[in-house]
């Protein structure tokens, strides 16, 4: 810690002082290690509990609930008009090259292996990463976890890994959903807009996709769901000072999420086109 | 209480026989390099109640959740019933805590459950059968006067109900020793006076060991020189000078035990400070 001497002379001083800067800095690195540990440990001890008593079957079914059927609308809506747009943009770069019969290969291959999981992801995101700093921290701050500590049960088990599931599982279903719309929707403009062949579409959507394309668009909205809960939880769980740290984690729970997602995003995606090629 | 309500519930945890409630032994614990509590060492002995004073943010609220194991202390020893909570991991405090019921200072009921789920919650993790849980509930909320709220929320109850609701539900495990934070903070004066009550019956009629902080001393020397008269239901003035000799009184001032004896000695104390906070 900076000596007490150098924090009493004022700002002046300390200015001329190097040790200030590097008190802070040196501050700033041990909070961010040590908020990476702490969530290091509260997704390790998350994974763990899956695998130990007691189960929260029904807490589970609630959150899927929550997360998944309450999420459904604003899916459908991004996911349809994302693939609408991309149909819209797509069919006017590609007509330059004579290739707007490849709009429905553009969009499905877009929609299935980036557009659908990120976009889904970011919006369960905006909502249930929100949603659950938001519950936990008030929890937190009400002396509600402390509550059910004292009551002999485990906030982990009760609270966090329930939400983990059901976000996992949810945002793999609710991706599909997005990409089927998707897919949809870019067919909605292409037949109805631009005046294609909705079979011809159709036929080309389905032919440009390859099982690795499929597995990709799969795989990511696994790890974009365990993101989005862990991170939610996180900052739920360590909120600090009353209503205003409600309000803080609740906005740092998006933006590291949301940043999250898309970094893991890049690393999923060259590391499955290293394996399969596409 | 009624008979249901002295089962104790299922652990594999018991408190150690003949041990005592709890035992601080020179425990000190910091914040942010600002030392809260400083070498705290105390008993609390079978059916004894320690009420806790001092002024805010003298380290009581934080004492109190050391002896419950919800956090740890930098140095120093905690036992609860034998058992040295410092020394063992979460999930093993996890089970000591059906032996120890807690209130906290607003409460801290879940808002998003009914009344009947706070006050049933640590038996429904147990998965007592939704029956029993209903009677227990039910009768752990006529102990404190509130059983036709079961179906309500806790925005719905006024703070005193949902301190009686607190306390009912710290009680529906029949606890061995019970941590009150509190109890009657920011309460009026006759709803605190209810909610010592409800304390004194605890006390007189079953002798659970407790500790309770409080700022009001009118509340502490209530508790210290009345009992409650289960026949008569109410509470009763002992004799003048008499106090009640399960009843002992703790002080913390800047993190430190400064007082840790009878009411007798407390007012009869020559030290200024004590002198000077009690007068």
């Amino acid at each position: 810690m900076f000596p007490v001497r150098y924090r009493r002379v004022g700002i002046a001083v300390c200015r001329y002082n190097s040790p200030m800067p590097f008190a802070t800095l040196d501050g700033f690195a041990k909070k961010s290690v040590r908020s990476v540990q702490d969530y290091a440990t509260l997704s390790g001890q998350a994974i763990t509990n899956l695998f130990r008593r007691p189960r929260y079957v029904n807490d589970i079914f609630t959150q899927a609930d929550i997360i998944g059927v309450g999420s459904i609308p604003i899916v459908i809506l991004t996911g349809f008009f994302t693939g609408a747009v991309l149909a819209l943009q797509s069919s006017s770069s590609l007509a330059t090259f004579g290739a707007t019969a490849l709009t429905g290969t553009l969009v499905s291959l877009s929609m299935i292996k980036e557009l659908g999981p990120v976009l889904t992801s970011l919006m369960i995101s905006g909502r249930n990463a929100s949603g659950m700093a938001s519950e936990l921290g008030s929890m937190v701050v009400t002396e509600q976890i402390d509550a059910m500590r004292a009551l002999g049960t485990d906030p982990m088990k009760k609270l966090v890994v329930p939400r983990m599931v059901a976000t996992v599982v949810m945002n793999f279903f609710l991706t599909i959903i997005s990409d089927t719309v998707g897919t949809l929707g870019g067919a909605f403009v292409a037949v109805y807009l631009l005046g294609q062949s909705g079979s011809q579409y159709f036929h080309t959507a389905y032919q440009s996709l390859q099982y690795p394309d499929v597995l990709q668009g799969l795989v990511k909205p696994i790890f974009f769901g365990f993101i989005i809960a862990s991170v939610g939880c996180y900052f739920g769980m360590s909120t600090r000072g009353g209503t205003q740290g409600v309000g803080r984690s609740t906005t740092q729970a998006v933006v590291v999420a949301s940043v999250l997602i898309i970094v893991i995003d890049f690393i999923i995606s060259r590391f499955m086109i290293g394996i399969f090629g596409r | 209480m009624p008979a249901a309500l002295q089962e104790p519930t299922a652990s594999r945890f018991q408190p150690k026989p003949g041990e005592l409630p709890v035992v601080f032994e020179d425990v000190s614990i910091a914040f942010d390099r600002n030392e809260v509590l400083k070498h705290i060492s105390f008993q609390v002995k079978h059916g004894e109640t320690r009420l806790l004073l001092g002024p805010a943010g003298s380290g009581k609220s934080v004492l109190l959740k050391l002896a419950n194991g919800l956090i740890r202390p930098d140095s120093g020893r905690i036992f609860v019933f034998g058992h040295e909570i410092t020394a063992m991991e979460e999930k093993e405090i996890f089970e000591l805590r059906s032996a120890v019921g807690m209130v906290f200072q607003e409460g801290a009921l879940f808002d998003s459950m009914n009344i009947r789920d706070n006050v049933g919650f640590q038996l429904m993790e147990h998965h007592v059968p939704a029956d029993e849980v209903d009677q227990r509930v039910e009768e752990a909320l006529k102990f404190v006067e509130l059983d036709k709220t079961m179906e309500k929320f806790p925005s719905q109850l006024s703070g005193g109900m949902r301190r009686r609701v607190a306390i009912a539900r710290a009680i529906i495990a029949k606890p061995s020793l019970l941590l009150y934070d509190s109890p009657t903070g920011g309460l009026d004066p006759i709803t605190s006076t209810n909610i010592i009550a409800l304390i004194m019956k605890q006390r007189d009629v079953y002798h659970t060991s407790s500790i309770l902080i409080t700022h009001r001393l009118q509340d502490a020397f209530m508790l210290a020189t009345h009992y409650f008269d289960k026949e008569k239901n109410t509470m009763i003035a002992l004799p003048e000078g008499e106090a009640d000799r399960d009843t002992s009184f703790m002080l913390l001032h800047e993190g430190k035990l400064v007082f840790d004896g009878s009411t007798h000695d407390l007012v009869h104390s020559d030290d200024p400070f004590l002198k000077e906070y009690l007068s």
